[in-house]
């Protein structure tokens, strides 16, 4: 006989690990289960192994399809028992042993006949059975029943019913689908988690239909709702609703909005927050909206219980991505949860704080962050950091304090994410923001002389190489440099030396003493690899004789410069020369400079985190980068200098046209380059020597100087052609250009993919466009607008008045100046109030040729919507002060 | 194993555990087919334990976040009780689920919270998982109530409940919640 399962209350103090459970095994309680055979059955311990056996699938153990079904077969017997305790847990074992469909036919008529029993507790759970193990076909007999269930008195079985609905409807809808009128009555119901479950069942049953569910939101909100869950459903559904009707265009008002706010005052906390959580999540939600939710929300702050603390402040925290002034009146309830005892709660209102603090509350709140950064998890710090790396691009003034707790966190424990999230940051605030270049540099400099990560030393290895030499004495970092050379793994020892050459091949005083430390690598006695040894040897080779003179030019680039080739091509062509072998040495000229299609730049680049530590050559960060990557591809405009801007791209063609063409404006000092993107959308179409024609004809001061055709265009595979135009230097030269696309098109036989050999000249008209004048302003932001605009001569100021003329509101007309200079608006002066009569607006920007222009522009608005403006502009050159009044005067 | 079902907008539960001190399973469900395996289901119950193992949520709940899901839990004794939702979840819901299954637990076991006394009288623990939550939907979250259905088979079964009447468990155990609560 095996141990009976529950021991006497006596037997208690002997063992502390006494378990009932201990030395269970399988086969034995397998071989228990013969007891469900034996004619007069002892419901208790039948009990006893259907607990021994659930314990075991409990654990993970699995039966084997022989085991289970012998087992079932046996458990069925057990509906001969009127055990109630028994039958509950012949229940439980039936739906934990997932019986096949011809055996679940064995127990269909017991549960049957138990859903109509006269005890609840049977038809409630025989229903629940007998839903989760049928299929369809089963269901069709049962389905009488089930409809009576769901309007049973008994709650517990109109839920039982309810909630079986709701998983079937995932598997045979049609049949659950017409259980509609007694769902509805049973919404109805006083229970109130028969409430919740009809409410539940009956919205997903009428979910595609807007209407009715339009119709049951407007009749609950006005009717009671008895429990909190269900209460919480409604105001999901509520909130559907309103996402798909959107806001009453003529009042102004929100739907059911009164309703969500009106469960913010209900007495279940659940219902609270759900409301709460709901109107922040509205979209387009305005700040009157928000108060009462945030107001909330703020009050849960100082719960005494963790979830609730959690729960608002993780809320409150995606509000402040969108709104942060809404959250600022939480910030000192915010600031005492930094020493929560939850963690997670911590970092959250760390990081809800960063995102709405302002700039004089950094200083302190660094202070406090410190302390708390000490114990929390890697994970939750690199939140921290990176919510600090925000922090410092939106207050740069304040990098001082800021790439100090950088510094400090840097040289603390902590495993390879964490240290990489720092150095990242780093390594953007260096970037971004030129004051902080020197300090940044030592940091990471102190950081590798102890970093246990050869990635990270390799990667600020390379990062030290490209701004070292650039700052105002490179000298101070070389010791930092060679003690690498001395005490590191060959990994980091190369990349130390290749960046102590890039130092001597830049820094032309260094020269001489680089080549004594270079000399001594030669002598580096790694065995295994040399590539330590080699790398001195090329460099000392190629960057001259170790005289203090200036490196050649062709040498820096070929031993630094980027590789202006795609590297999937130069793969290709490598490879195929290692298969041919040959005596002649591998030609990189060889390697076809075409890029194979453009990569969607502009739809990749919202979203992306930048990748500042990518492998070198790093990765293109932005699109002006790929397209300046693309554009030195071509030889034919290798000489036009650097890429100044580059437009967003103009659409040529109306949407689902058989041809798709966008152009994309380049600016150049002497030159505009267009790049047409091409897209041929007729897949019984192959395109050849693609060209565009431009007629600059009403642009006079143009003059065109090359064209780029695209060899071949397939279907659905952009690509590009580019037009060149000659243009005087300085001057915004502005114009309208019309454009004809021209093309030999060739049939394609779809079922093959063959084209013809023969094909057809064809022209296709795209139309015009222009270049204007903010294509040659750059929009560029400043932090602090009225430290920039004191700082520049005010003999460059050029003030003057401009009528606008009548317009439907301010908003309307500062847009317009806005985009008609393209610069960058500032400190948040783009957005009006409603219904102001006056507003200033300040701009910042790059005008050709690298010149700073700021602008302050001072809107009125008279009683007949008469506008008017005062434009001051101060810039670095007076002549383009004068030509951005130009711009407007002639705009 | 229940299928677990997609319900957009109806509250859900992915999985309810009740572990012991060292992390080993008591009782557990899943409702979801996030961890399909034994290995993917231990290993998740792993990681929750070792994040919670030293946080005080004996008093409150406490709460935290593992792989975008919500896990509230609470602390008895050498008992370590879970609900885990998705993270878009209520807070507060995956609370009151967790609530009603500890309050359930400690009618049934009149107070003994311990894991040796979840462990004897196991049939009754799986068949309170069984009534809170059914495939992830939730069915009753208060503790009297799914004690009340969960204790009914035990009437003439002559098992420890019988001692006393069911009716007396429940109000000695309300008692000792009540004054819990003031505290």
């Amino acid at each position: 006989m095996a141990q009976p399962l529950v021991k006497k209350d006596d037997d208690r103090d002997e063992e502390a690990d006494y378990s009932p459970f201990l030395g269970i095994e399988k086969g034995a309680v397998l071989q228990d289960a013969r007891v469900f055979n034996d004619p007069q059955l002892d419901a208790r311990r039948c009990s006893q192994v259907i607990t021994k056996l659930l314990y075991l699938l409990n654990q993970g153990d699995s039966f084997t399809k022989v085991e289970a079904t012998e087992v079932f077969f046996a458990v069925t017997k057990l509906f001969q028992s009127k055990d109630n305790g028994l039958r509950r847990m012949v229940y439980l074992i039936i739906k934990d042993l997932s019986p096949s469909a011809d055996e679940v036919i064995i127990v269909t008529s017991s549960l049957m006949k138990d859903m109509n029993s006269r005890t609840d507790m049977y038809r409630a759970n025989a229903i629940r059975v007998l839903c989760r193990i049928t299929d369809g076909t089963l269901l069709t007999q049962i389905e009488r029943y089930l409809k009576q269930a769901i309007v049973d008195k008994n709650p517990v079985v109109a839920s039982a019913a309810l909630v079986s609905g709701i998983h079937l409807l995932q598997t045979t809808p049609e049949i659950v689908k017409r259980w509609s009128n007694e769902v509805q009555e049973a919404v109805q119901s006083r229970a109130a988690l028969v409430q919740f479950h009809a409410l539940a069942l009956l919205h997903q049953i009428r979910q595609n239909d807007r209407l009715a569910v339009s119709k049951l939101v407007t009749s609950l909100t006005k009717g009671t709702v008895r429990s909190p869950l269900a209460q919480c459903l409604l105001i999901r559904y509520t909130s559907q609703v309103i996402r798909e009707t959107g806001v009453n265009s003529q009042t102004g008002d929100r739907p059911f909005y009164d309703y969500l706010e009106s469960c913010l005052r209900h007495k279940a906390e659940m219902v609270i927050f759900e409301a709460a959580k709901a109107i922040t999540e509205l979209s387009n939600v305005t700040t009157r909206e928000l108060t009462p939710a945030i107001t909330v929300l703020q009050l849960l702050l100082s719960s005494s219980k963790p979830v609730l603390r959690f729960a608002a402040v993780r809320t409150l925290n995606k509000v402040a991505m969108t709104h942060p002034m809404a959250v600022t009146n939480c910030n000192i309830d915010m600031e005492s949860l930094i020493s929560d005892q939850n963690r997670s709660i911590a970092t959250l209102a760390i990081t809800t704080l960063l995102k709405t603090g302002n700039e004089s509350s950094v200083d302190r709140l660094m202070k406090q962050i410190t302390n708390f950064m000490s114990d929390i998890a890697d994970e939750f710090k690199i939140v921290v950091v990176e919510a600090i790396r925000s922090l410092c691009l939106k207050f740069p003034l304040k990098y001082r304090s800021l790439m100090n707790f950088l510094s400090n966190i840097l040289r603390e424990e902590g495993g390879f994410e964490y240290k990489k999230a720092i150095v990242d940051s780093i390594v953007i605030l260096i970037r971004d923001i030129p004051d902080a270049k020197e300090s940044g540099l030592l940091h990471l400099c102190e950081f590798i002389e102890d970093c246990e990560f050869t990635y990270l030393s390799t990667q600020i290895l390379h990062f030290l190489g490209n701004e070292g030499p650039k700052t105002s004495d490179p000298s101070k970092y070389i010791r930092y440099i060679y003690n690498r050379v001395i005490l590191e793994n060959a990994t980091v020892r190369a990349s130390a030396v290749s960046t102590l050459a890039k130092f001597g091949a830049l820094v032309d005083s260094l020269k001489p003493r680089i080549f004594i430390l270079l000399r001594r690598c030669l002598f580096d006695n790694d065995d295994e690899v040399s590539v330590v040894r080699d790398r001195a040897t090329l460099y000392l080779n190629s960057l001259g004789d170790g005289s203090v003179a200036e490196t050649d030019k062709d040498v820096k680039e070929f031993l630094f410069g980027s590789l202006d080739i795609p590297l999937t091509n130069m793969e290709t062509t490598l490879r195929n020369y290692a298969q041919n072998p040959t005596e002649e040495p591998f030609d990189i000229d060889s390697v076809p400079r075409e890029v194979k299609s453009l990569p969607l730049v502009e739809k990749k680049a919202p979203g992306k985190k930048p990748t500042p530590l990518g492998p070198p050559p790093p990765a293109p960060t932005s699109a002006s980068d790929a397209y300046e990557r693309i554009l030195s591809t071509i030889p034919e405009f290798a000489n036009f200098g650097k890429l100044f801007k580059s437009s967003v791209p103009v659409e040529l063609t109306e949407a689902e046209t058989e041809y798709a063409v966008n152009v994309v404006k380049h600016i150049f000092d002497h030159h505009v380059v267009f790049q047409y993107n091409c897209t041929n959308t007729i897949p019984e179409q192959l395109l050849e020597n693609v060209t565009v024609i431009v007629d600059a004809s009403e642009a006079e001061e143009f003059s065109e100087v090359g064209v780029k055709p695209l060899k071949s265009l397939p279907y659905d595979t952009p690509a590009q052609t580019f037009v060149a135009f000659e243009r005087p230097e300085g001057v915004p030269s502005v114009g309208k250009f019309s454009n004809t696309l021209r093309f030999t098109v060739k049939e394609v036989d779809t079922s093959t993919g063959e084209a013809e050999d023969d094909g057809v000249e064809d022209e296709y008209q795209l139309e015009d466009f222009e270049v204007v004048a903010a294509d040659y302003i750059l929009k560029v932001g400043v932090s602090n607008f009225r430290n920039a605009w004191e700082s520049m001569d005010p003999d460059t100021e050029r003030v003057d008045e401009y009528g606008l003329g009548p317009r439907e509101s301010l908003v309307e007309a500062v847009n317009a100046v806005i985009s008609l200079l393209g610069l960058q608006p500032c400190e948040g002066t783009e957005t009006v109030p409603n219904n102001s009569r006056s507003h200033t607006c300040l701009l910042s920007g790059v005008y050709i040729g690298n010149v700073k222009v700021l602008v302050r522009l001072s809107f009125g608005m008279d009683s007949s919507k008469e506008v008017a403006m005062k434009l001051a502009v101060r810039s670095d050159d007076v002549n383009v002060s004068e030509a951005l009044h130009e711009i407007v005067a002639s705009g | 194993m229940a299928t677990f079902l997609s319900h957009e907008t109806c509250p859900t539960i992915k999985n309810i555990l009740l572990l012991d001190s060292e992390g080993k399973r008591v009782a557990v469900k899943y409702y979801s087919d996030e961890w399909p395996t034994n290995s993917a289901k231990l290993a998740f119950e792993k990681s929750i334990f070792t994040k919670t193992q030293k946080t005080n949520a004996r008093t409150e709940a406490e709460i935290t976040m593992v792989e975008n899901n919500i896990i509230v839990y609470k602390f008895v004794q050498d008992l370590h009780f879970f609900v885990t939702g998705g993270d878009e979840e209520n807070e507060l819901i995956l609370a009151t689920v967790l609530q009603g299954f500890f309050d359930t637990v400690t009618l049934l076991l009149r107070n003994n919270v311990d894991q040796r006394e979840a462990l004897e009288n196991l049939d009754m623990i799986l068949l309170c998982l069984d009534e809170i939550v059914d495939g992830g939907i939730i069915l009753e979250t208060d503790g009297s109530i799914i004690a009340g259905k969960v204790a009914t088979h035990s009437i003439d079964d002559g098992a420890p409940l019988s001692e006393q009447t069911i009716s007396q468990a429940l109000a000695t155990a309300r008692e000792h919640l009540t004054r819990s609560l003031l505290k």
